[in-house]
């Protein structure tokens, strides 16, 4: 999660102390290397595929996945950035981010689109996301690709793309970019 | 007039007021006061009690003559929604007065006998004496004059058309030439009509900035020096209410420095607040004249020490709540003031007291001049006049007392008010200096800071 | 006794923004800089809403929001209703007519009557300056100002400076969201004609200088306020013609034609000619400025019908943004509101509400 984001969310001003460092840099590059190979394995190729990744922590991967996407078809992947800030169910709790801009690249109508999180914990960003999506169009399908699985669903939500399951505590923070991904807790200042 | 009241045994007790400083025109000194019969019979320190007497403690207190407003709004006849000759009245004894002067803006206007004698009946069972001012014009249109002469027989001794001024110069010449045979006073509310239209407070940085159309201080300095100009034309006497301008004290300075018949009355709202009290539009601050800014709050202070000012009157104008809740430009105009008049002046003006904008330069002698027996000179209920308001506290003298606590810190709250309205602007203010004991011709009507009825 | 709170300095107007304090939008002064700027940059993303297939969002599910205009004013009423509609809020319209105010029913009977109803927001326009301050006294709902006699019109300025930085950003060939308010700083902007009798020329003023602006008034003395203190203005001038060449932008105030029957001005065409911006005095203006003004116009008055169609004209480019601009303050001051102990633990916030699901 960015910094900022945290910085606004309760308790404001808490600082994230990392634990375990649970995936190395490369770690990350070889997962999302794999996505892409499942992404295009179980679609036959790219046809109509749309990247659009979840502000704020899912942007990055979503870029770095498109650019792997491409790289391995030698083709185009459109690629863009959701903020569903204005769609969750606990707006009041989580700020609107400046830097928190939404940027479709194309009509979703009829496109298979790959949603990019970083974490996938409660399930309610998905939810969120999937409502925002629709206002952009009928796509044909939408899949869902994180790099962590933390558990602790609160919506029938399942990923089709895990870079890794990983059992957390409710507690815990999973602080996740294309740097690795590291466990660790937020403590008030 | 005391026998006339069915409570009137308070008047016939005998009471003293014990351990207090007596401060009143002659002077002040360490001295009991025995009243009997509703008359002084005994100043000196310490006195022997009497049996059966009523002792009313004064220790730490200064005992000076009942004080006398020139200006207060009654509402009765027509506005007992918003007060009552019975309610101001006891507002008024909680204040210190022993004397009000009934602003003739009822309905019906006080410009008949008729209704001049029905204020001057319910002011006789009253906590203080009700004196009643006549309106210049039939109706306060500023037409016509009203029957002065009728209304004058009934002892009638000041005329205005408060609430308004007269706008028409040549009108308001004929009545102070008219007055002037009577031996009456002219009181004139200063407001150019024509500069105040549509004005809701004073006209400057705060009314620009919020937007709320304002009145100039030149409204009210137009009046007062063109009513300058016409006591010197006719020899005529002008009194000038609620002066709230800086200029309106330079222009009265003038006037009396001429020698002309003039006095003037401040409130004690223009002594301490400004308008930026309006900054968030409570319509509780709206007032006419409007609150100035600190300029004028200053050459208001400076104008009472100077003797320019004669006299603080409260223009005591309640209005029921609903009067004052709406916006701005739509509220009533107007402030409570008996109870906490003599709190607030003391702190503007007195060098004993104090407030924040400074200490004030008078004496608690010269202030209880300005509260007192000046305004009672001027409304002719002194003894000179045939009355017994603000007299020398003497034996013999009038019994109308006030015991004033000087130090006394308190919060004002407006459910406890006497007053049947609520809109005071020291609303959960602390201020210093309370009336602990009111004796209206020998009746303590007001004992420990309590109504006795 | 304390005293009055002294008349505020433009420096001193500087709360935190608005979503983290602010519970009411009376006076731009409520926001300062800072919280004028979270609504501009919260205001892009509602551009973006706007331009989808379907430019609705729920954030305000479940939110009433009741516009109550005791003045008529179609426009700014519909731009708020559509606002809070897009906002998926439910929109009660309450129209009083000033008048059955004056006939008894007090503004706080009507008020309170309807807050009973169970509202989140009071959108208010009012014909007396304050009134919406009042309403915000009154109840527990949310206040917006739409308009207050002559006191202000907060989000009609917000609106002018977003569409002042949307203009400037995109001459400077970037996007909008990347805009700070940095080009505000030195902007020369000239506001002409009734100041005096202008909500939109109190809230612009307030608004173009805590961006840093530097505003200049123009206006024939009888429509300048009585008083100028503590207001960060440059200065005022009544020569329009010696203005224009040294502004970037010139914000045209409509003029109440009433104000021309000879009491304020001789005549309307004594106006036009001294203060309207003719075709002429277009010509005087600097390559690049900007023409706006708040609508309605009177063509031929204040604007001449050639200028107002003019590239360089915005008047309908502030509409538009308008819309996006209102649902930003609603979505900051009702969408922002944290339900719950903003101070709690991680774990206090534990299910649905964890920061974590990123």
């Amino acid at each position: 999660m960015a910094e900022r984001e945290r910085r606004l969310t309760p308790p404001r001003g808490g600082v994230f102390v990392p634990r375990v460092q649970v995936l190395a840099p490369e770690d990350v590059q070889r997962a999302i290397t794999r996505i892409a190979h499942e992404i295009v394995e179980r679609n036959r190729g790219l046809d109509d595929v749309v990247v659009i990744g979840l502000q704020t922590g899912g942007v990055p991967l979503a870029f770095r996945l498109a650019q792997v996407l491409e790289e391995m078809e030698a083709t185009t992947v459109p690629v863009g950035m959701l903020d569903v800030a204005f769609y969750r169910d606990d707006i009041g709790i989580r700020p609107v981010l400046a830097e928190a801009i939404t940027a479709i690249p194309c009509d979703l109508a009829g496109q298979l689109v790959i949603l990019v999180d970083d974490v996938l914990f409660t399930g309610r960003t998905v939810r969120a996301a999937l409502n925002a999506l629709a206002d952009y169009g009928r796509a044909r399908a939408v899949q869902l690709a994180v790099m962590v699985d933390r558990g602790h669903r609160e919506l029938p939500v399942r990923p089709d793309y895990v870079g890794k399951n990983m059992p957390t505590r409710l507690d815990e923070q999973v602080d996740v970019s294309l740097d690795g991904v590291v466990l660790g807790d937020v403590v008030a200042r | 007039m005391a026998e006339r009241r069915p409570a009137g045994a308070g008047g016939r007790a005998t009471v003293v007021v014990r351990g207090g400083t007596v401060i009143d025109e002659t002077g002040e000194r360490r001295a009991d006061v025995l009243i009997s019969d509703g008359t002084v019979t005994a100043v000196g320190p310490d006195l022997d009690i009497p049996a059966k007497a009523t002792v009313l403690d004064a220790g730490g207190c200064l005992v000076v003559p009942g004080l006398v407003d020139l200006h207060t709004h009654l509402r009765q006849p027509g506005g007992e929604e918003a007060e009552t000759v019975e309610t101001a009245s006891r507002a008024a004894a909680l204040g210190g007065y022993t004397a009000v002067l009934a602003m003739p803006n009822t309905n019906p206007t006080i410009d008949s006998a008729a209704v001049a004698r029905e204020v001057l009946q319910l002011g006789e069972t009253a906590l203080c004496q009700v004196a009643v001012a006549g309106a210049i014009t039939v109706g306060r249109a500023g037409q016509c004059l009203a029957p002065m002469g009728e209304l004058a027989a009934l002892g009638v001794r000041l005329f205005t058309d408060d609430g308004t001024g007269v706008q028409d110069a040549g009108v308001m010449r004929r009545a102070l030439e008219y007055a002037r045979g009577l031996g009456v006073t002219l009181g004139q509310h200063c407001e150019d009509a024509t500069l105040a239209a549509g004005g809701h407070m004073h006209e400057g940085a705060w009314s620009s900035r919020l937007g709320v159309p304002g009145v100039p201080a030149a409204a009210e300095e137009l009046m007062v020096a063109r009513d300058i100009m016409l006591a010197r034309l006719t020899g005529g006497r002008v009194h000038f209410l609620h002066l709230s301008t800086a200029g309106s004290v330079a222009l009265v300075a003038g006037a009396k420095a001429e020698g002309l018949d003039v006095t003037a009355e401040v409130a004690p709202h223009h002594l301490s607040l400004t308008d930026g009290e309006l900054s968030g539009y409570d319509a509780v601050f709206k007032v006419n004249p409007p609150l100035r800014t600190e300029c004028d709050v200053a050459a208001l202070r400076a104008g009472c020490a100077a003797g320019t000012i004669d006299a603080v009157a409260t223009d005591h104008a309640p209005h029921p709540p609903e009067q004052k809740e709406g916006p701005l430009d739509v509220a009533a105009p107007g402030m409570l003031g008996l109870e906490t008049a003599l709190a607030v002046t003391l702190e503007a003006l007195c060098a004993a007291a104090g407030d924040e904008k400074g200490k004030g330069a008078m004496s608690l002698h010269d202030v209880m001049a300005l509260l007192s027996w000046r305004p009672a000179r001027i409304a002719g209920l002194d003894v000179g006049h045939g009355g017994d308001q603000g007299g020398p506290i003497g034996v013999d003298g009038p019994a109308n007392l006030c015991v004033i606590d000087p130090s006394e810190r308190w919060e004002v709250d407006p459910d406890h008010l006497a007053s049947r309205s609520r809109n005071t602007p020291w609303a959960g203010r602390m201020l210093t200096g309370r009336v602990r004991h009111t004796v209206y011709r020998g009746e303590p009507v007001v004992i420990d800071a309590e109504a006795q009825r | 006794m304390t005293p009055p709170s002294p008349l505020p300095d433009a420096d001193e107007l500087k709360p935190p923004p608005l979503s983290d304090a602010g519970r009411h939008l009376l006076s731009i002064s409520d926001l300062g800089a800072e919280g004028i700027e979270e609504v501009l940059r919260v205001s892009d993303a509602f551009v973006e809403v706007a331009s989808r297939p379907i430019p609705k969002v729920p954030a305000l599910r479940g939110r009433t929001v009741v516009t109550l205009f005791a003045e008529e004013s179609t426009r700014t009423r519909l731009s708020f209703e559509t606002a809070a509609k897009r906002l998926s809020a439910d929109v009660l319209s309450f129209a009083v007519a000033s008048s059955s105010v004056k006939k008894g029913e007090s503004l706080r009977d009507t008020v309170e009557t309807v807050a009973a109803m169970g509202v989140d927001a009071f959108i208010v326009r009012h014909p007396s300056a304050g009134a919406p301050a009042q309403v915000a006294g009154w109840v527990d709902a949310t206040v917006i100002n739409a308009g207050d006699g002559w006191h202000e019109h907060p989000t009609q300025a917000l609106l002018d400076c977003y569409t002042i930085r949307q203009v400037l950003a995109e001459r400077a060939g970037r996007p909008v969201s990347e805009s700070g308010v940095g080009d505000f700083a030195g902007l020369r902007v000239a506001i002409v004609g009734d100041v005096a009798h202008s909500r939109v020329a109190r809230s612009g003023v307030l608004a173009f200088a805590a961006l840093g602006a530097e505003v200049t008034l123009v206006a024939p003395g009888s429509l300048v306020p009585p008083s100028l203190e503590g207001w960060p203005v440059t200065g005022v001038s009544h020569d329009l013609d010696a203005v224009l060449p040294h502004v970037d932008v010139c914000y045209l105030l409509r003029l109440q034609t009433e104000r021309g029957a000879g009491s304020f001005l001789p005549s309307i065409r004594e106006y036009t000619a001294g203060y309207g911006l003719t075709l002429r005095r277009a010509g005087l203006l600097a390559d690049g400025a900007l023409v706006m003004h708040p609508g309605p116009m009177n063509r031929g008055v204040e604007i001449a019908d050639e200028v107002a169609d003019l590239p360089r004209s915005l008047v309908l480019r502030q509409v538009a943004n308008g819309v996006a601009v209102r649902m930003a303050v609603l979505f900051l001051l009702l969408g922002q509101v944290v339900r719950g102990d903003a101070t709690g633990t991680v774990a206090d916030l534990g299910h649905g509400y964890g920061p974590v699901d990123g």
